[in-house]
């Protein structure tokens, strides 16, 4: 416990705890790592990868893990640990931008149709609805139809598909907490609807937010090698472990370690974003026991 | 021999935290056709006692480490499950706290009542549908259900607390138990409805012979119906005797400070200046919602029409049951709920007039506190966030001085400095309420609605708030509005008294000549429900 004469006092916040009961959990702490190192490997891939990506050696042809190529190569010859780290680097970054996108939009706008109610709420809820009666497949075609293939525009058209669900979460959520006395209180308290929305809402909001996101990430990253697969994402030579998984799949029965490598990794960042998300979630809830 | 007889009961939680007890070497004894009331604060195990005997307590983590519950020749610690069941609703019933949650929404109260006669766990027992049906009516006929032919196909919700709590009472009488467990049944309820249930419980009791348990934190209560009172506190029994011993002869320390924290007599009113203009003044205040259920729109004339003024540094008791549309004028003057005709003005500036954006710096000067203290506090900030933040949010702290100003607070409202990183979660209610106090007063208001502030909490903690009020007003010169169904707590600290009856106010007057005279016969019937502790 810090000492509450000291200055140091004004740190303290739901995030500084949240933070300081993240340390303690061991689940939590090594999803993080693992998360990290995922991250930094995607990074500085450029510079560490073994082979490059595209070369093809087709001489080589595919191969079971050896020495030289640690997780054995694919039909063409290219080596497999370089193909996951580059794949890696488009993977996350789907994952993470597009989620982060759809988390923007979908709690602001959630928060505001809630919180303010009324036909607002009704006008801003069915634009929702609007949107998801929309065939997703058509409006990603026509995304790249108007603005041209680019991998920018796969993490907005993902992001701006996947916040609905994140809209209507928050929404129901904003509605049962707006009535409740503390948001009365701070209204009577003479606080600005945005620092009520800011302080006293979304705080609470934070638990089923947590929880979708670390759901959503992966249905990104699932849903961009859909897309590639269809010839609607990336496209080869480059790859991302969605498109590795798909190809694996077809050559499983000959070569299955061209499935299994790009299949552990997925799970494997998959596992710690629902270890790091369930630590986040019971962090940031100051309820939660603290042991 | 007594119908139960409890021996040297203890009970105690076994956690991961470690091992608390509960309940401590008790021992009680009730007899047919008598009524045993046992008061005691929350945690004092008196819930506990009486949930281990119908078995209703979880186990783990409950322990029942000692002690016999002799029920008509059987050991209740001892039977078996299905003996137990044989007893729960037959022979032993209970009615619960809150009405509202205590009955199922989705079947009839009918439905719900002829339940235990139709699916009888002894066949041998089971009765037709239209003889339940028969029995159940004559059983709310009974309970005081007006038109119980027609109210057997109501749903809950058709219902007031006070009926339900009527139709939940028939429930537990439905299979004619020989005891009936009680716990805290008028505690949810209005003061005029608590005395109705109260005396319809004790002709019960009469009627029928039951032997009934009375649990209660509020020793004013019981004084009426009770025969004998056990006052447990911390799982120990603090005393044991007759009703009227308790009352005037007790020498147990604790008892009489239960009995100190009933608010009796009257607050020692200081003269006003009475000439000046008033702080506040609502004029013909009139809030209207309209309501859409049942497909007809129908206007709800919450607060109809009611003017009152505030001089400075008065406070002023609205009493009125649930439903009377007190809460409602206190959230119209603080423009919370808009008005649909009237104003309110106050030092001179009718807030009603303003934008709500001119109305920022107003909302320092005017404060609420509510009711419920577990509601009213964020559960994600810590009490140094909650006090800072209308500090810093209206300037009158800066990030160098708001440490120093939220522990003077702190020691203003009587909270320890070192719990100022806490969560509202780890304190109790009455210290949950003074936080939501140091909230209302940090931004130096004039003038506080306090929304029932004490109702959700214990008699001793009640008090403590109640002088913790009182002596803020003092200080700080504060004009109060303070809301309340229970007519004791206004007398204590209000100056004047104003009594709401369906939106409309119906009597105004000064708190002694109210008390005095009277003049509605609603005003009389709200003080007649006082309960009496003065038994003669």
């Amino acid at each position: 416990m810090i000492d509450p004469s000291q200055p140091t006092l004004k740190g303290s916040s739901l995030w500084l705890d949240a933070w300081i009961k993240l340390g303690k959990n061991r689940l939590a702490l090594s999803g993080l790592v693992i998360l990290l190192f995922l991250i930094v490997v995607s990074l500085l891939t450029p510079w560490i990868a073994p082979y490059s990506y595209e070369e093809q050696n087709l001489m080589l042809g595919a191969t079971a893990p050896s020495a030289a190529h640690w997780l054995g190569t694919d039909i063409f010859g290219r080596d497999m640990l370089t193909r996951i780290m580059y794949g890696g680097r488009v993977s996350l970054m789907v994952g993470f931008i597009a989620t982060a996108v759809a988390l923007v939009i979908g709690i602001l706008w959630g928060a505001i149709a809630g919180f303010v109610g009324g036909r607002l709420d009704a006008v801003m809820m069915r634009i929702v609805d609007i949107m998801y009666a929309l065939p997703f497949m058509i409006f990603i075609v026509l995304l790249m139809v108007v603005f041209g293939r680019n991998i920018l525009l796969l993490f907005v058209a993902i992001g701006a598909v996947e916040w609905l669900t994140m809209a209507r979460i928050v929404r129901g959520q904003v509605m049962t907490l707006r009535k409740q006395e503390f948001v009365e209180a701070a209204y009577s308290m003479g606080l600005s609807k945005w620092a009520i929305i800011r302080r006293h809402i979304i705080p609470n909001t934070l638990g089923p937010v947590i929880v979708y996101t670390t759901l959503t990430i992966p249905s990104v990253m699932l849903l961009e090698a859909f897309l590639s697969f269809l010839g609607l994402g990336i496209q080869p030579p480059q790859s991302s472990w969605g498109l590795l998984i798909n190809y694996g799949v077809e050559t499983m029965e000959e070569y299955p370690w061209l499935l299994i490598f790009p299949g552990i990794t997925l799970s494997l960042t998959l596992f710690a974003l629902n270890f790091l998300g369930d630590g986040l979630r019971d962090a940031l809830d100051p309820r939660a026991s603290k042991d | 021999m007594a119908l139960l007889d409890v021996k040297n009961l203890s009970i105690s939680f076994h956690t991961r935290h470690g091992e608390t007890k509960a309940v401590d070497n008790v021992s009680f004894s009730v007899e047919c056709g008598e009524t045993l009331a046992i008061v005691g604060e929350s945690g004092s195990g008196k819930s506990v006692t009486c949930y281990s005997l119908l078995d209703l307590l979880p186990k783990p983590p409950a322990v029942i480490e000692s002690g016999s519950a002799n029920f008509d020749g059987v050991d209740l610690y001892q039977c078996s499950n299905q003996q137990m069941q044989q007893f729960r609703g037959n022979d032993i019933a209970m009615i619960f706290q809150d009405p509202m949650t205590s009955l199922n929404p989705f079947l009839t109260i009918g439905e719900q009542l002829i339940e235990p006669l139709i699916y009888h766990s002894d066949s041998s027992q089971q009765v037709s549908r239209n003889a339940a049906k028969q029995e159940a009516i004559a059983l709310l006929d009974e309970v005081g259900i007006i038109n119980p032919e027609d109210r057997f196909d109501s749903y809950p919700h058709e219902f007031s607390g006070g009926m339900r709590q009527r139709v939940m009472i028939a429930m537990a009488l439905i299979n004619k138990p020989r005891l009936l467990i009680c716990d805290e049944p008028t505690t949810a309820l209005d003061v005029t409805i608590q005395a109705q249930i109260l005396k319809l419980i004790k002709t019960l009791q009469k009627n029928r012979d039951v032997a009934v348990i009375f649990i209660s934190h509020d020793l004013a209560v019981v004084a009426d119906i009770a025969d004998k009172v056990l006052v447990m506190c911390d799982g120990k029994t603090e005393e044991q005797n007759r009703t009227q011993e308790v009352f005037q002869n007790s020498s147990n320390r604790y008892t009489k400070a239960l009995l100190s924290a009933i608010p009796t007599g009257a607050k020692t009113t200081k003269s006003l200046a009475q000439d000046g203009s008033p702080l506040l003044q609502v004029e013909q205040v009139k809030t209207y919602f309209t309501d859409f259920t049942n497909s007809s729109e129908k206007v709800v004339k919450a607060v109809d029409d009611v003017s009152l003024s505030l001089q400075k540094g008065e406070i002023l008791g609205l009493v009125g049951e649930s439903g009377s549309g007190k809460s409602t004028l206190g959230r119209s003057i603080l423009q919370l709920a808009p008005l649909t005709a009237g104003t309110v003005r106050f030092a001179g500036t009718e807030l009603s007039a303003l934008q709500p954006s001119q109305l920022i710096p107003w909302r320092r000067k005017l404060q609420m506190i509510f009711q419920d203290p577990y509601a009213s506090l964020n559960p994600r900030m810590t009490v140094y966030q909650t006090l800072a933040e209308p500090l810093l949010y209206h300037g009158l702290a800066n990030k160098k001085s708001v440490a120093k100003q939220v522990e003077q607070l702190m020691d203003d409202v009587g909270l320890a400095r070192s719990s100022v990183l806490k969560y509202p979660h780890e304190f109790s209610g009455g210290q949950r309420q003074r936080i939501a106090i140091g909230r209302a007063i940090a931004t130096e208001p004039e003038f506080i609605i306090a929304d029932e502030p004490v109702s959700a909490l214990d008699v001793t903690i009640q008090a403590q708030i109640l002088d913790l009020i009182l002596e803020l007003v003092k200080q700080r010169d504060l004009t109060m509005l303070f809301i309340s169904h229970d007519l004791s707590v206004v007398r204590k600290i209000c100056d004047r008294v104003a009594v709401m009856h369906q939106g409309k106010l119906v009597e105004e007057a000064a708190t002694e000549t109210l008390w005095a005279n009277p003049e509605m016969d609603y005003t009389r019937s709200l003080l007649s429900a006082i309960p009496a502790t003065n038994l003669s």
